[in-house]
């Protein structure tokens, strides 16, 4: 997928220009907000849940190798296998060579963050093999030629309107005059476009949610059922997870999965939970023949240890962007890459170096609502800060910027020659103003100005006028 | 029967960059507000900013500078208030994570941060004030800033000082958590996601009925004041103190009209 984080000014511009896109962000706005409250609401427990779930992340990232080893020796006994892979070229390589032992021409793919992370549809589409997004919103944005603009939902970005028109021209074989203003008749005709396609699909690869070392299963959690289809009825099932995503045990994935789908939808649980340890045993009524699982490091075990360290525990339930102002402004196309909002600052950068993805952690006003309710208690606007700072050291911000930056603590380290700057600045800026109290325009403050009037200062700073008081005040005691 | 001289706290005004430059007053209701709470207030000169546009742009070796500063003027005090959420988390959060794994600063700065706190909550949470005296006839609406809210847990105390001034009215903003998209420097670096975000506030503040926005920033007032004013809305901005203080004689913040 093209990297456009650089041009994220630009991107956020268009994004703001686009009337189709600010009414589909209006329901980002409200919808998840109120459901997240409800169910936080409901259960008493809940921030004892996260500082929990916090832990065990954090357990795990300080014992990471001793995990996924146990984890892969759990899947070899289950009679799956486990490809270690360093790089996203390393990930694509390995499902190629699956695909291609069996021959495949069609494979269908539940919803993955990290499928779209190594850019996997283009590289399949390279090598001849057709996939087939089986999740809705994956579907229509496949249809469309799209990227997910969300990472739970990834066409929020789009319509009703939009979505319709797209099934007209593209399922033309179906009778022009059907009904389909209801969101239902959309998914329900999608359920039946992509039901044959489960029966052609000789690899199904979805994402996970967890890996449990205890077990060596992999959870996946939907709304639609199809991840189950998807894994269940091909030949091959190929599980592709990061290396995070690893919990020691079962009842570990239960208590972060109760936090996981209240934090999302605020939905007490998703509509799917699904466990798969290994292919089909003799006996079993279903599943598949082979079962592997990538194992994807891509840039993460070089932020274990780091100031970053603490962004590994993020378990993708979208809340940190669900509750962004930004990302209520620009949605999630104009990050540029494929995580946006919150978590998407923090971890592009990790991931695609702070030269391409600087704008990102710099986007942002601090305000703290994301890791206000993120539910792995992830400190996501220290790190943007820590991403700032990485950019200050190698001098990476614009000249301007840094200058001005400069100039400014050059007077705020130096209180004296900062009181007699202000003062003889501050009196004749009023002045100014003419009596009117604010500014249009002003040489220098365009960023303000373009948008807003800049309130003019009352006229003498606070501190000279807190001296001519004193000096009265000593005048009448004398 | 002996007579026991009772000293008072000695509070140390942290004034703000912003009070000082663009809205004095601020500072004065802030010293009569907390002189009414039974304290003496001194304003130290050695004052400047809390360091925050440093701060937040990554350059943490200036902030350290300007924060030693900051320290030094102000650790002799009982308390150190200032009228701003986004600056007295500054004092009281970030500061300590500067000095980490300096043994010289470590104490100094823990004693220092424990001892900081934002005016508003000052007043009723550490001095239990519950006789305001001052009167405004309006319906004003409140923002609750960011920094304060999610910080310092501002949100309860300014609603209940405000519920002592006589013939004021309080009108709900709804979001009232939200961003208004000032965010310091982001509002000139991302002026038009800036724009957008303020502009759903004050389409909210609009459609409240107030006729006066109240905020305990000034950071965020002069940004929603600047687009109310610019969208040429009549609703006026004033700091939380001021109406506290009973000091709304000055031209709201961005003039009247
Ligand atoms: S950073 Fe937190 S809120 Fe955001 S997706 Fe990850 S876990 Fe959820």
């Amino acid at each position: 997928m093209q990297i456009t984080s650089p041009e994220f000014k630009s991107n956020s511009r268009a994004a703001l220009a686009d009337a189709q896109l600010q009414k589909a962000l209006s329901n980002v706005r409200s919808g998840f907000i109120d459901k997240r409250l409800k169910a936080v609401a409901d259960l008493p427990e809940f921030e004892r849940l996260r500082d929990s779930a916090k832990a065990i992340k954090d357990h795990v990232l300080s014992n990471l190798d001793l995990y996924l080893e146990a984890y892969e020796g759990k899947v070899l006994a289950a009679g799956g296998k486990v490809h270690w892979c360093q790089t996203a070229e390393d990930a694509r390589q390995a499902i190629l060579a699956i695909c291609r032992s069996v021959d495949a021409r069609v494979v269908t793919k539940g919803k993955s963050m990290i499928t779209e992370e190594i850019a996997l549809n283009e590289f399949f589409e390279k090598n001849g093999i057709a996939p087939v997004e089986t999740d809705l919103g994956e579907y229509i944005i496949q249809l469309r030629g799209e990227h997910p603009s969300h990472i739970i939902a990834p066409a929020v970005h789009l319509n009703k309107e939009q979505v319709e028109e797209d099934f007209r021209r593209v399922h033309d074989h179906l009778a022009p005059g059907r009904d389909l203003t209801e969101p239902e008749a959309l998914l329900n005709e999608a359920r039946r476009v992509l039901r044959s396609r489960y029966f052609e699909a000789d690899v199904g690869i979805t994402g996970a949610n967890f890996l449990v070392a205890e077990t060596g299963s992999s959870i996946i959690v939907t709304n639609e059922g199809n991840g189950d289809l998807t894994q269940i009825l091909p030949k091959v099932h190929i599980v592709v997870a990061s290396i995070e995503k690893v919990v020691p045990t079962l009842d570990d994935a239960a208590q972060i999965l109760r936090l996981l789908a209240r934090s999302a939808t605020g939905q007490d649980m998703s509509v799917y939970t699904t466990v798969s340890t290994g292919p089909r045993r003799p006996g079993d009524p279903d599943g598949p023949e082979e079962y592997h699982v990538i194992l994807l490091d891509n840039g993460r075990s070089a932020m274990l240890g780091t100031e970053f360290q603490d962004m590994l525990r993020c378990i993708r339930c979208g809340a940190c962007m669900n509750h962004c102002p930004v990302y209520h402004a620009v949605g999630g196309h104009a990050y540029g890459w494929v995580y946006p909002g919150p978590m998407g600052a923090v971890l592009t950068p990790s991931l695609i170096g702070v030269d391409k993805g600087g704008h990102l952690p710099n986007a942002s006003t601090f305000c703290g609502r994301c890791e206000s309710v993120c539910p792995m208690r992830i400190p996501l606007p220290k790190m943007m800060r820590h991403w700032r700072e990485r950019e200050f050291e190698r001098g990476l911000n614009p000249a301007v910027a840094r200058y001005g930056l400069k100039t400014w603590a050059f007077f705020a380290k130096r209180p004296r020659l900062y009181r007699f700057a202000a003062a003889m600045g501050i009196p004749a800026l009023g002045m100014f103003s003419f009596g009117k109290g604010r500014f249009s325009w002003l040489p220098f403050a365009g960023g303000w100005t373009r948008h807003r009037e800049l309130p003019a200062p009352e006229g003498r700073t606070f501190m000279q006028q807190l001296r001519e008081r004193d000096a009265v005040m000593k005048q009448a005691a004398r | 029967m002996t007579q026991q001289k009772v000293t008072k706290p000695r509070v140390g005004l942290f004034v703000t960059c912003l009070v000082d430059l663009f809205r004095p007053v601020v500072g004065f209701a802030a010293v009569k507000l907390i002189e009414d709470s039974g304290c003496t207030v001194d304003i130290p000169m050695a004052q400047t900013c809390c360091g925050q546009p440093a701060y937040n742009s990554g350059d943490r070796k200036d902030t350290r500078a300007i924060a030693q500063n900051t320290i030094e003027a102000f650790e002799e005090y009982d308390y150190i208030v200032a009228p701003s959420g986004s600056c007295a988390g500054m004092l009281k959060k970030h500061y300590p994570g500067l000095f980490k794994g300096d043994p010289a600063w470590e104490p100094r700065v823990a004693a220092f941060s424990a001892k900081v706190h934002e005016l508003v909550s000052f007043l009723a949470d550490v001095r239990g004030v519950s006789d305001i005296d001052a009167r405004l006839d309006g319906t004003v609406t409140y923002h609750d800033s960011c920094s304060g809210l999610r910080e310092l847990g501002i949100r309860a105390q300014p609603r209940a000082l405000l519920g002592q001034v006589d013939g004021l009215t309080l009108r709900e903003l709804p979001d009232s958590d939200v961003c208004c998209g000032f965010g310091g420097t982001f509002c000139v670096k991302y002026s038009d996601i800036s724009n957008a975000i303020v502009s759903e506030k004050t389409s909210k503040i609009e459609a409240s009925g107030a006729d006066l926005l109240l905020a305990g920033d000034l950071g965020c007032l002069m940004n929603m004041a600047g687009k109310l004013k610019r969208q040429g809305s009549s609703v006026e901005t004033r700091h939380v103190a001021e109406v506290l203080a009973g000091m709304t004689d000055q031209p709201p913040i961005g003039g009247r009209g």
